[in-house]
């Protein structure tokens, strides 16, 4: 406001404008109308942010209502029923619970070095040159293909190498499933770890870095010991946001992973097996759930995915702006 | 900013032609979903059919169940289902739906036995075992029992099912249902039931492709798909003892039955000792008062329309695709059928 | 002495060894993907191919025309939506940072950053797709909804590295708010927001799951936004697990063409990122 009224001022004595008031004052008149629409401009901009807001809550809303029966009937021991049976209408997330967290952190635990390495390599190693930066390039665009191209790809490439593998080690050679989908979900998920691990490994002070070196330390000492107890908790927060990504992955987990609702009692048999993760299954048959409390237990399910992968989320964005202050 | 501002002008342009398509009246469009078995004959005949009439219809095999749901939404025109509405699906409709015959066809059972490419035989009972999980070897007693002289393989049976709802898991587990006592009491009969053992394919190109793909694989496809890929397929015993190879005949003299004014009958296990056991009607699905939100009269017209050259003209692409076509008796009760739909209570035909 | 210092000498070397295995290994399977879609695509792909529309089942020949021009319009249609809108809330962003609405707005941002594809899909399912039908709108709403927080955020962040002297500058000599902004700060960032955009098209391309229960898919050539419209992405994951042959090739075909639309915007991105030398 402050500005508006010193611009008013501006034009309303500036050497050009006529003084005299009883002829009609035209910059006068401009001003005004452009203070009306500064107003204006600004309102729009509330008006986006608030757009934001309702957006945000509005999925909130929806998801709880549209889930409210199967909240209702179910309750809390939806989560933990073993079986989901739409013909019997008995509904337990377990399966789809299980297959998620197998699938995600089965995929977390091999990128995890992968991310590190890289996250290492151009923060310390080789932060500048061609190679790093085509190093860095590739990795962007591997969060850059469209998970569908995985998919497709691992279904028909991926898979018959994963099935000769079980036929190896002497499971049920079902080739799709959740080894199977969390391998690629593995490589998908790398670049947010890595990326975000590179800029914070080179935000690391140089002197730290120096002091250690002039004590005698070596190159892989100083990573030991200065840069990554340095970035601990960033490294952990990249960690969740790839987390966050493997969570809510659809598309290349539901052509991978078998798309079956019920648990192997052995573990090896459900590692290699087919199995369901949240995403896949309201992929899977959310277009078809016929009766009420089949499609909100659906949504519970989605409900679920939302505050878990925003959680996640949440915590990871609240430690790297913590870092970077 | 010139980049920008033709980026711009192009983006106004194509959103600019489609709202003007979208607003010109021509909407000659109608869209149907549901059933996969039913989608190869649909594609063949409406591909047909908009060579020589002003309409094109997009049919989406989303699954029966996912067409059934669409109808009861009112998003689709109308539904492709390869099982009856039940009870349950009836009531939240709400209003009276018909079921329109289209053709009948085959589930047949496929799979790959890397070595065997004859026919086997399988008894309706066995089929369940397998697919209950207890038959879960190639080489078991129960499968040489009928089938001496085959050699088969000491390799795990992989189960492969239908991952979403879909007509075609209901013909097969009515089938089961009927043959095997084990199978009715603890999974019954259902468009998507909680499968014992095994993993999902998701429609009928997924489970084919799957047990294509998969050495041990068993899975239940319609003929068609099973032809179409070349794979070998079982000889099912039917209820007079026989084992009866899926074709286009035997399927004929399955649905060569009496058929109630509604349509409504289930053709497995068939009495008729010629008829292959795991045969159906498919149906396609329509409101029967077709004033619903604000469908015009024309629109109501263009459905009908499309399902009575689907009964007549349309039949002709049965064969070919592998559908036993509707037989003299059928189309009349289909013709009734379509007959009695009205229009703000006014018959439309 | 000097053995323990040479075996920590060795050590250091190995560990860089690993490291630089480790974080070159991993480009190879996109190398791999690249290349398997590259020689499964590029022969599927000619004039027919861009001009057709798939065949019914089991017939050969065809394209994927219909996929091409419904995955440009839902494109096109999310970004009229989510641009101007990104844009706007970024600024509001970056002029307003300390106030409660800020806060939350950017706390939404942030979430809706983290929200999955699936969830978007079956929320708008039930704003849009339950009251007007499966329809190409319904399907650019999903994908808007997915682009917007990169559009905020680079446009946010982009304004906040301009120098605060540029607005004072303009606002001391009596240029209006609005303009300011509109005229000399967005033009000054222009470049930062652009690859911002041009980053959440090439996101948002690809995106499969919001479409399934929106924008549906269709057999038919349509151009027609209140209708189900076939994309891209959908075609691919339809045609994918079909156990014809011929929609394989379609599918490959079809990989190959979105594939090269990421690429190239990336790419685009790049450039434009190294001409005006700006960080994202």
């Amino acid at each position: 406001m402050l500005f508006n009224a010193f611009s008013f001022l501006l034009s309303a004595f500036s050497p050009y404008t006529p003084r005299h008031m009883t002829v009609k004052n035209k910059r006068l008149d401009l001003s005004y109308s452009q203070m009306k629409w500064e107003t204006i401009f600004k309102r729009i901009l509330i008006t986006m942010s608030i757009i934001i807001l309702i957006i945000v809550v509005g999925i909130l809303i929806t998801l709880i209502v549209q889930s409210m029966p199967s909240i209702k009937t179910l309750g809390i021991g939806y989560l933990w029923g073993k079986v989901w049976d739409p013909v019997n209408n008995i509904y337990g997330a377990w399966p789809f619970l299980i297959g998620t967290l197998l699938t995600s952190f089965t995929a977390l635990i091999i990128s995890i070095p992968f991310s590190y390495a890289i996250a290492i390599y151009l923060g310390e190693y080789n932060p500048k040159g061609w190679l790093s930066n085509l190093l860095k390039n590739t990795i962007e665009l591997i969060a850059a293909v469209p998970s569908i191209i995985y998919g497709f790809w691992a279904l028909y490439v991926l898979v018959p190498i994963v099935r000769n593998f079980e036929m190896k080690i002497h499971v049920a050679p079902y080739g799709v499933g959740i080894f199977s989908a969390s391998l690629v979900l593995a490589v998908m998920i790398i670049p947010y770890a890595a990326s975000l691990g590179t800029s914070l490994i080179r935000m690391v002070p140089s002197p730290l870095k120096e002091g250690a070196y002039a004590l005698g330390a070596t190159r892989f000492e100083v990573i030991r010991s200065v840069i990554l107890p340095y970035t601990r908790s960033g490294l952990f927060a990249g960690i969740l946001l790839s987390l966050g990504r493997a969570l809510g992955e659809t598309m290349a987990v539901t052509v991978l992973i078998g798309n079956t609702s019920t648990i192997a009692p052995k573990f090896l048999d459900l590692f290699f097996g087919p199995g369901n993760t949240m995403a896949s299954v309201i992929a899977n048959e959310f277009a078809e759930a016929d009766h009420t409390l089949y499609l909100s237990a659906l949504i519970e399910l989605g409900l679920a995915l939302f505050f878990v992968t925003v959680i996640i989320n949440l915590i990871g964005k609240r430690i790297i702006t913590r870092y970077s202050k | 900013m010139k980049v920008v501002k033709s980026l711009t002008l192009a983006l106004v342009a194509i959103v600019a032609s489609c709202l003007t398509q979208s607003a010109s009246a021509q909407d000659n469009t109608l869209l149907g979903a549901g059933s996969s078995f039913v989608y190869p004959l649909f594609s063949k005949i409406f591909a047909e059919y908009g060579k020589t009439h002003d309409v094109k219809v997009n049919y989406q095999s989303i699954g029966s169940g996912g067409g059934i749901l669409q109808l009861t939404n009112k998003t689709v025109d109308f539904g492709g289902s390869d099982a009856p509405l039940n009870a349950d699906q009836a009531k939240k409709i709400g209003v009276p739906v018909l079921h329109i015959p289209m053709a009948s066809g085959a589930v047949v059972i496929t799979y790959n036995i890397p070595g065997v490419t004859t026919a086997l035989n399988l008894t309706g009972k066995d089929l369940a075992d397998i697919y209950l999980g207890k038959i879960t070897s190639w080489n078991s007693a129960e499968i040489a029992a009928t089938n001496k002289g085959i050699k088969l393989p000491d390799l795990p049976i992989v189960v492969v099912h239908r991952s979403e709802g879909s007509g075609t898991s209901y013909i097969f587990t009515d089938f089961l249902t009927k043959v095997n006592p084990d199978w009715a009491s603890k999974v019954g009969k259902a468009g998507a039931v909680n499968w014992p053992a095994g993993l999902g394919g998701k429609g009928s190109e997924g489970v084919a492709g799957l047990v294509k793909n998969t050495p041990g694989a068993i899975g239940y496809v319609e003929l068609i798909y099973a032809l179409e890929n070349k794979m070998v397929f079982a000889n099912i015993q039917n209820k007079s003892g026989k084992f009866i190879t899926p074709s286009l005949a035997t399927t004929t003299q399955a649905s060569n039955v009496d058929l109630p004014a509604n349509a409504e009958v289930s053709l497995t296990n068939t009495d008729n000792p010629k008829g292959y056991p795991i045969s159906s009607f498919t149906w396609a699905l329509i409101y029967k008062e077709q004033k619903y939100n604000d469908r015009t009269a024309a629109r109501a017209k263009m459905v009908l329309d499309l399902l009575w050259y689907n009964i007549h003209d349309g039949q002709k692409n049965c064969e070919p695709l592998n559908y036993a076509p509707l037989s003299k008796s059928a189309v009349k009760v289909a013709e009734n059928i379509l007959k009695s739909a009205t229009y703000g209570g006014k018959a439309i035909l | 002495m000097d053995a323990r210092l040479g075996l920590r000498n060795t050590k250091s070397v190995l560990f860089k060894a690993v490291i630089i295995f480790f974080a070159f290994v991993i480009t190879l399977p996109l190398i791999i993907v690249l290349l398997y879609i590259i020689k499964q695509g590029v022969m599927q792909v000619n004039w027919h191919f861009l001009t057709h529309i798939p065949a019914p089942e089991g017939e050969t020949g065809g394209g994927i025309a219909n996929a091409l021009v419904g995955s440009v319009i839902i494109v096109a249609m999310s970004s009229i939506v989510a641009i101007p809108v990104g844009m706007l809330a970024g600024i509001y962003l970056s002029e307003n940072p300390g106030t409660r609405l800020a806060y939350w707005s950017g706390l939404c941002v942030d979430i809706l950053q983290g929200v999955p594809s699936i969830v978007v899909g079956i929320v708008v399912y039930f704003w849009i797709v339950k009251p007007i039908g499966f329809s190409a709108v319904s399907g650019s709403i999903a994908l808007a909804i997915m682009m917007l927080p990169i559009v905020i955020r680079s446009t946010e962040q982009t304004l906040l590295l301009l120098p605060p002297s540029l607005k004072e500058a303009a606002l001391s000599l009596g240029v209006p708010y609005h303009r300011v902004i509109l005229k000399v700060i967005v033009p000054c960032g222009f470049a930062g927001i652009l690859s911002g955009i041009i980053l959440s098209i090439a996101r948002i391309i690809g995106e499969t799951a919001p479409l399934l229960f929106t924008a549906l898919g269709s057999s038919l050539f349509s151009t027609n936004i209140l209708k189900p419209m076939e994309s891209l992405p959908h075609l691919i994951f339809t045609y994918a697990t079909s156990p014809y042959d011929d929609q394989h090739d379609l599918a490959w075909g079809a990989s190959f063409i979105l594939l090269m639309f990421v690429l190239l915007l990336n790419i685009f991105t790049k450039l434009i990122t190294r001409k005006w030398n700006i960080q994202l």
